[in-house]
């Protein structure tokens, strides 16, 4: 889970990072008076969405005037900004963030990820702060320090003193690192974090380092203890599909083809936009089921399928392993009539009771296409899909 | 032979009064698993599908001698049952629950390696080595006792080979479920060296999916390491950049982990590769000559 710019400089200033004063508002007006209270004649407007690439699209803007806040507040605040991390649609500005500017003299970078070769939580630091630490990793990897977490210690200052040093930071501004460093390393453990960002992490005119930016990610699977971050998500950031799929413990996601595609298990369904794709077509989504495929859930996984106007064909993909496929049958069927599908819908059913599922299929009278394997089922969909071969 | 698990293997379940827990004993039961009972806090001493219930690992493994556990207790609970088991000695963990906290891993995958203790998943189907021994939830009827090892990241992606195995008739040694978690128990590489240390496996199946470097790492594994003949899948060619696909560890980030690097990873190795999961089988039969 996502959290804003805003909310991850909220947590950094809990655990006594150097951050910006800001507010996050909602309207123009609320823009202004924040610009006010902060005081100075120069301030920073960025629009809140869950993407990087703000800059680039027009979304950061460097102002010194109130009515340059109003006229960035009413451009952005209910558009869409389009980075090249979003897609073509672009995510909702929901908020914009109003700060004091910083004066920079050097940028750096500091980040944090839970590794998986090393199965350890790893620090990254770099000087080639301000760009695209993906680039910095692919054309100078030398230029990236790392050091491990163990997870039974914890960070220690050393390692915090290390980096620094590395980065060449000098006097007070090893204190000043081993301290982010450290509490970086306690909000990263402590919030069930999963990645965080700063970058750039800069070197003010006044030589004190300052967190410019914040991206900060919070595993999903541990949100249901970290009750201060589950208020924090913005559901104006989801795809609305995906968000309701999710409620009825539906794994959904929207792609660009016109196969609709429902399968039981993560990688089966992953198997099935690709075999779909090797025979032609192409996937309008991933969708698992789960393991109990019942009526109500299949009816609702038609629903979100079809919701996606492009899709031309629906295929079924289900290995019944614990599960009866006699049953998934009736509950496609049920689904089917309650529905109301009008496109061809392709069945593929293997393991338990399968032959009387495939029975019940064709007996059904419905538009129902029995295949017999999951490479016929792939050909059937993608003919009844009416693309070409 | 077989790898991890045979019909001595003297199983107790963690989480075995529940309903998953009630469900999956009852079958690993009538494949004929030596399942010894269970562990449930609070209800030590009384009886549970005819198996005696303990209150604590320890206890359980005292009394039954158990080598193995298997874990359906829910994912806000699975740290402090895998830390557990471990404690009380036991060499095999299955863990089968899905949605644990990353973090959490990360602390169990420490402690388990330190204690010299295997953990296979979480997230995953289990272990199985047909006709002798059923540790998970995966279903017993589709297995034939045979000469494949299969290792995958995915649940049901794993019946499709099995399947695919048992119709060629060459039927499987052991099927190993590592689980599509970003911190695995173990790993690839971990069974991989154990399938090509046993005797009765004579051709191993891998089955990855997008996401980490996993299959990368494996590939160079096989390249130096392993004699026997690899066939692997990879699932999510058609898999769209930073979107989750089902499972935690299954996401292409900043361009990293897609399926055709893996794919031309293993290829390098001498691994032969399908593209379609419909072709393990016959991908097996082109490489062994069976």
């Amino acid at each position: 889970m996502n959290l804003h710019e805003f909310q991850g400089k909220q947590l950094f200033r809990e655990y006594g990072l150097p951050v910006s004063r800001g507010f996050a508002v909602t309207s123009a007006s609320d823009a202004v008076e924040a610009a006010k209270k902060i005081g100075g004649t120069k301030w920073v407007v960025k629009a809140q969405v869950h993407a990087g690439g703000r800059g680039k699209a027009g979304g950061v803007k460097l102002v010194d005037t109130l009515d340059e806040i109003e006229n960035f507040s009413n451009l952005w605040l209910g558009k869409n900004l389009v980075t090249y991390q979003t897609d073509e649609h672009g995510q909702l500005v929901s908020s914009i963030l109003v700060e004091d500017c910083t004066d920079i003299k050097d940028e750096l970078y500091l980040g944090a990820v839970i590794d998986r070769t090393a199965k350890r939580i790893v620090f990254m630091a770099s000087t080639e702060g301000g760009v695209e630490i993906e680039k910095v990793a692919e054309e100078t990897p030398d230029k990236i320090i790392k050091v491990e977490i163990n997870p039974l210690t914890g960070a220690q200052p050393y390692q915090g003193r290390e980096l620094a040093f590395s980065l060449g930071l000098k006097g007070d501004q090893v204190k000043q690192f081993v301290k982010i460093f450290v509490g970086l390393a306690r909000l990263f453990k402590e919030k069930d974090l999963e990645l965080i960002e700063i970058n750039p992490l800069v070197i003010k005119s006044d030589d004190n380092l300052h967190c410019l930016d914040a991206k900060v990610v919070v595993d999903s699977n541990a949100v249901y203890r970290q009750p201060i971050l589950a208020e924090m998500r913005d559901e104006s950031q989801e795809d609305p599909r995906e968000a309701h799929a999710a409620s009825w413990d539906l794994n959904y996601v929207a792609l660009d083809g016109n196969i609709g595609c429902m399968v039981n298990g993560a990688g089966l369904a992953m198997g099935t936009m690709d075999i779909v794709n090797l025979y032609g077509g192409a996937p309008a989504n991933f969708l698992d089921v789960g393991g109990g495929a019942t009526k109500d859930r299949v009816v609702e996984a038609f629903k979100i399928i079809l919701s996606d106007k492009n899709v031309k064909a629906v295929l079924i993909n289900i290995f019944g392993g614990i599960v009866r496929c006699d049953l998934i049958a009736d509950g496609v069927i049920g689904a089917v009539e309650e529905v109301g599908v009008d496109v061809p819908v392709v069945v593929r059913l293997e393991g338990n009771n399968a032959d009387l599922g495939l029975k019940k299929l064709s007996d059904s009278g419905l538009d129902i296409l029995a295949a017999n394997s999951l490479s016929d089922a792939a050909q059937k969909v993608v003919n009844a899909a009416g693309v070409k071969n | 032979m077989s790898i991890l698990i045979n019909r001595d293997t003297r199983v107790i379940c963690q989480g075995f009064t529940g309903g998953q827990g009630t469900f999956h004993s009852e079958q690993a039961l009538e494949y004929g698993t030596k399942l010894m009972g269970g562990v449930t806090p609070g209800k030590g001493g009384t009886l549970h599908l005819g198996l005696p219930v303990f209150n604590t690992v320890a206890e359980a493994v005292n009394t039954t001698n158990a080598t193995a556990s298997v874990i359906y207790v829910p994912a806000a609970f699975c740290k402090d049952s895998i830390l557990e088991a471990a404690n009380a000695n036991l060499k095999l963990i299955v863990c089968i629950t899905e949605g644990i906290p990353t973090q959490d891993m990360l602390d169990c995958k420490v402690i388990c390696d330190n204690l010299g203790t295997t953990l296979i998943g979480p997230n995953c189907p289990g272990v199985i080595t047909p006709d002798e021994c059923k540790i998970g939830i995966m279903p017993g009827h589709i297995h034939l006792s045979g000469k494949v090892g299969i290792v995958s990241r995915s649940g049901t992606l794993t019946y499709e080979a099995v399947k695919q195995t048992t119709d060629y008739g060459y039927g499987q040694s052991t099927c190993v479920g590592i689980g599509g978690d970003p911190i695995p128990g173990s790993s690839f590489i971990d069974i991989l060296r154990l399938f090509e240390q046993d005797a009765e496996t004579e051709a191993i199946v891998m089955i990855g999916e997008i996401g980490g470097t996993a299959e990368e790492e494996a590939a160079a594994y096989i390249k130096s390491n392993v004699t026997k003949p690899v066939v692997a899948y990879i699932a999510g060619v058609t898999a769209p950049s930073g979107k989750r696909m089902g499972h935690a560890g299954a996401i292409v980030s900043g361009g990293k982990g897609t399926a055709d690097e893996k794919f031309a990873a293993l290829e390098d190795a001498g691994v032969k590769t399908v593209r379609s999961l419909a072709e393990i089988g016959e991908g097996l039969k082109e490489i062994t000559g069976w």
